[in-house]
């Protein structure tokens, strides 16, 4: 700044100078590392408390441990790191394809009017409460399920194929079955709007290019939209993973939570955070508090693991449209 | 290939877009079906006025109802929204107005790190934060872990939405001489306004139907409570007690329940896309 | 072709002697969902193995009535388009006529490189072609040398066809979609500007190419230059606020205009 800006500067009223950017700058610093201390906080905090545990158990053994005897105090993680992942992949497995047919369907075949119906509707789907949907899933959905569903596919394999009835289990009313299928409902509308992002960001030349060559509907999609979105969908769907394994009041309530592995198709089953919602209130030996805490941890390194290459996909994807 | 096959194959797979659309949209009117069917009937003058006591009051035929878990789901969202209002906003102001400050990316990781948090894992942050140094459960460790639940989405909404507001604003308040505080305040936020607010009600949507986070925290009271140093209780928590209790009576004041959270959150939603569907018709007017 | 009914103007009149109309529009327009006309009956005449540039000021109607040529405008819902336009004598917008069809008879080229960014070289003109389930290698082998060859690019990307589209050049791209276009043998090919987003080099690459194209199709391209429309196209349409002002051999258009608007715009009277 010259000497001329300087003097100008000086002769601005008060109120257009004085401290106000850097007392401004220094809140504004202030409050955001409040925010950027939280996250470290976050994985601090959980870690301390989880410290015990590992101690005991060693970090490698914790996970691979699978027994779950609070009474004994013996901790291993491994019924509930299995539970979320098949939990959570299976959900994805059913969730995945209706949602991208979803998005395909608002933007490139609905009329303006049907979609703006139907994206509303998913919005609103995400905007349950997972806790009201586990409260109808439980009275309503598990019930019908047990008796409509898995009670005459085991009676059926029982009779017919006993080693695939050993496979499904005795079928309860809260199992691992209907716990996923009520958590693929919970992530589908995430799904939904991720993928209808990557699918509009196809830009309309694209899709004009295949048009001019003589493509039906479906071939535009299929051949230009499809693979230009394909990456922000495999984003999305990661995204959508995060979600699943994290998602914890329907699980808690409708997965039947045991802790005793092998877990069966029609039978209970318990997931990292459902184990959390269930045991946390009754922990009441230090050990068995620490190893909730661990499992936690844990179920933190996951989520931070899952959303690194989530970003790392996104990364790419970004290149991948510079080189265009 | 023959166009007839061709054409064949567009309309199949239209189809089946279609009937897998309806897959994913027809639970979500079952649900709210079954909700009202059922809860209607729990909602009486009761519901609104007494405690929901111990079991036995539900047993003998005693009034019973959620003015607790009611009461205090208003007090720990609010005081959580008071607590997550500055740092959320000031975050989205750093993210977007500050981008060339080296702590700018520093920040936009650890939102969409803490966006993608299980909400459990910020009760358990809670917790050891919280419950264990003020001696017990209270209703604003709650708040704390719905706060910090809400701060990751207010933060990213408002960066979203500064970042679209015009930079010829900027522009223009620089070019009268205020600085830039002024600017950030007085022009860029106001302009923001609309979209900053319906950013705001989606985070408080969202931690409003947020259970996990307030059994680890705020534990639940059967009793009516005002005081946030102690248990609270709240209706996402207590629908969840209420649900895998054994009692009869129970299931339906759950039931009645679902119905009060299941407003109430459409409600904070409703009125957020009515906000942006006005911001967008003014940009384009 | 000799029995077209023309309604008002005889479009074809204006075609030199020895030359075959191929496309014709009668009283072809295009309307806006908000009421306002895109072209307003249009009724034009396209040479066969001829190059046909349409000038005029931005916003005239030029690309409109390309796209209305080979029926884009279907995709747009709030766009509805009256009138005829005929190929070898068929109409385009009749009811039984398929715009699927259409499109592939008649190709196109846009304004901005568009080839498809995952696809590869090789897939990328055979795009086309698989979609109507051409699938046996050697046919395939053979187009993709065939019109690489007739965009002029077969020499530069022979030996790396495997590679993605969009790792050519701007100009090498926009010969890429040429090639894709050629590929399925349209009858009549459309070019929107096809030059606007090149450099200078790039762009005389195209013009040369657009010279020995017309050799085996029909040429329909719009230009912001009439520079390039004076280089490349033997008729010259000048379009005016929708519709259309004037259509000559382009020598005759740029030497001596028939319409005061064409020859105050041609003259840079107005832009």
């Amino acid at each position: 700044m010259g000497p001329a800006q300087k003097s100008a500067a000086a002769a601005l009223p008060r109120a257009f100078r004085g401290p106000g950017d850097r007392v401004f700058k220094y809140a504004i610093v202030g409050l955001s590392s409040a925010v950027v201390a939280l996250a470290l906080v976050m994985a601090v905090v959980i870690y301390i408390e989880a410290r015990p545990t590992f101690k005991a158990f060693g970090y490698l053994s914790f996970l691979t441990e699978t027994t779950w005897d609070p009474v004994k105090s013996i901790h291993g993680a491994l019924p509930f790191i299995i539970g979320t992942f098949v939990t959570s992949f299976a959900a994805l497995a059913l969730a995945a394809i209706p949602a991208i047919a979803v998005a395909i369907f608002t933007s490139e075949y609905a009329p303006k009017w049907l979609a703006a119906v139907i994206n509303y509707t998913v919005d609103l789907l995400a905007a349950i409460p997972s806790v009201v949907v586990g409260l109808w899933a439980i009275f309503n959905f598990a019930p019908l399920m047990r008796d409509a569903v898995y009670m005459p596919i085991y009676l059926w394999a029982e009779a017919s194929a006993p080693w695939l009835a050993t496979m499904l289990g005795a079928p309860s009313t809260f199992n691992m079955t209907t716990g996923t299928i009520v958590l693929a409902l919970m992530i589908v509308p995430y799904t939904v709007a991720l993928s209808r992002d990557a699918i509009g960001q196809v830009p309309r030349d694209q899709r004009e290019a295949m048009w001019a060559l003589g493509a039906t509907k479906w071939e535009v999609i299929r051949q230009a939209v499809i693979p230009y979105a394909r990456t922000g969908i495999a984003a999305g769907v990661l995204l959508s993973l995060a979600r699943a394994l994290g998602e914890t009041m329907a699980l808690a309530m409708l997965i039947g939570n045991s802790n005793r592995l092998p877990f069966t198709l029609f039978g209970p089953a318990a997931t990292m955070p459902s184990l959390i919602i269930n045991e946390f209130r009754e922990a009441v030996e230090p050990l068995h508090y620490s190893s909730i805490m661990a499992v936690g941890f844990y179920l933190f390194i996951i989520t931070i693991g899952i959303n690194l290459v989530t970003s790392f996909v996104q990364r790419k994807l970004y290149m991948g449209r510079g080189m265009v | 290939m023959k166009l007839r096959t061709r054409f064949l194959r567009d309309r199949l797979m239209l189809a089946g877009l279609g009937l897998l659309t309806a897959v994913v949209v027809v639970p979500l009117f079952i649900i709210i079906f079954y909700v009202v069917a059922n809860g209607f009937s729990a909602l009486d003058a009761n519901f609104f006025t007494q405690e929901l006591g111990s079991p036995a009051r539900a047993m003998q035929g005693k009034p019973t109802g959620l003015v607790a878990s009611i009461v205090g789901t208003l007090l720990i969202d609010l005081a959580a929204l008071a607590m997550a209002l500055p740092f959320g906003i000031g975050t989205g102001v750093m993210m977007s107005e500050y981008r060339e400050h080296p702590f700018a990316p520093i920040a936009r990781l650890m939102v969409s790190t803490l966006n993608g948090m299980p909400a459990v894992l910020m009760g358990l942050t809670a917790y050891a934060l919280v419950v264990k140094n003020t001696g017990g459960f209270s209703g604003m460790a709650g708040s704390v872990a719905l706060a910090f639940v809400m701060v990751p989405i207010i933060a990213r909404t408002t960066e979203s939405v500064l970042t679209v507001t015009p930079w010829a604003l900027r522009e223009a308040g620089l070019s009268l001489g205020l600085p830039r505080w002024k600017v950030t305040l007085s022009l860029v936020l106001p302009a923001a306004r609309t979209g900053i607010i319906t950013g705001v009600l989606i985070a408080f949507a969202r931690a409003a139907g947020e259970a996990a986070p307030l059994l680890l925290t705020s534990f639940g009271n059967n009793f009516l409570s005002f005081d946030l140093s102690k248990p609270m209780d709240s209706l996402p928590q207590r629908l969840y007690s209420l649900a895998i209790s054994p009692y009869k009576q129970w299931h339906a004041l759950g039931w009645g329940g679902a119905i009060i959270l299941l407003l109430f959150v459409i409600l904070t939603f409703f009125i957020g896309r009515v906000a942006v569907a006005r911001l967008e018709k003014r940009m384009k007017g | 072709m000799d029995t077209i009914n023309v309604k008002d103007k005889d479009a074809g009149a204006t075609l030199a002697a020895g030359d075959e109309l191929r496309m014709e529009t009668v009283g072809l327009s295009v309307r806006y969902g908000t009421g306002n006309y895109g072209i307003r009956d249009v009724s034009m005449a396209v040479a066969d193995k001829r190059v046909t540039a349409l000038i005029g000021p931005s916003g005239c109607g030029k690309s409109t009535f390309l796209r209305s040529l080979n029926r884009m405008h279907d995709l747009a819902p709030d766009i509805t388009v009256t009138g005829q336009a005929f190929l070898d004598g068929e109409d385009l917008y009749a009811p039984d006529m398929d715009a699927v069809l259409v499109r592939r008879r008649v190709g196109m080229v846009f304004q901005k490189p568009t080839p498809f960014p995952t696809k590869s070289i090789y897939e990328n003109v055979c795009a086309g072609l698989r979609l109507v389930g051409v699938n046996k290698k050697a046919t395939l082998d053979e187009a993709v040398e065939r019109s690489l060859r007739g965009a002029a690019l077969w020499d530069e990307v022979k030996d790396r066809l495997k590679t993605p589209g969009g790792s050519l050049s701007g100009g090498q791209q926009q010969r890429l979609c040429i090639a894709r276009a050629l590929a399925v043998e349209p009858e009549v090919l459309l070019m929107d500007e096809p030059t606007s987003s090149l450099d200078p080099n790039a762009t005389i690459r195209i013009e040369q190419l657009i010279h020995e194209l017309k050799e085996q199709v029909t040429i329909v391209i719009v230009t912001h230059n009439m520079h390039q429309a004076a280089r490349v196209s033997d008729y010259t349409a000048f379009f005016y606020v929708g519709e259309l002002v004037e259509l000559s051999a382009t020598k005759e258009m740029f030497l001596k205009p028939r319409e005061k608007k064409t020859e105050e715009y041609l003259t840079g009277f107005f832009s």
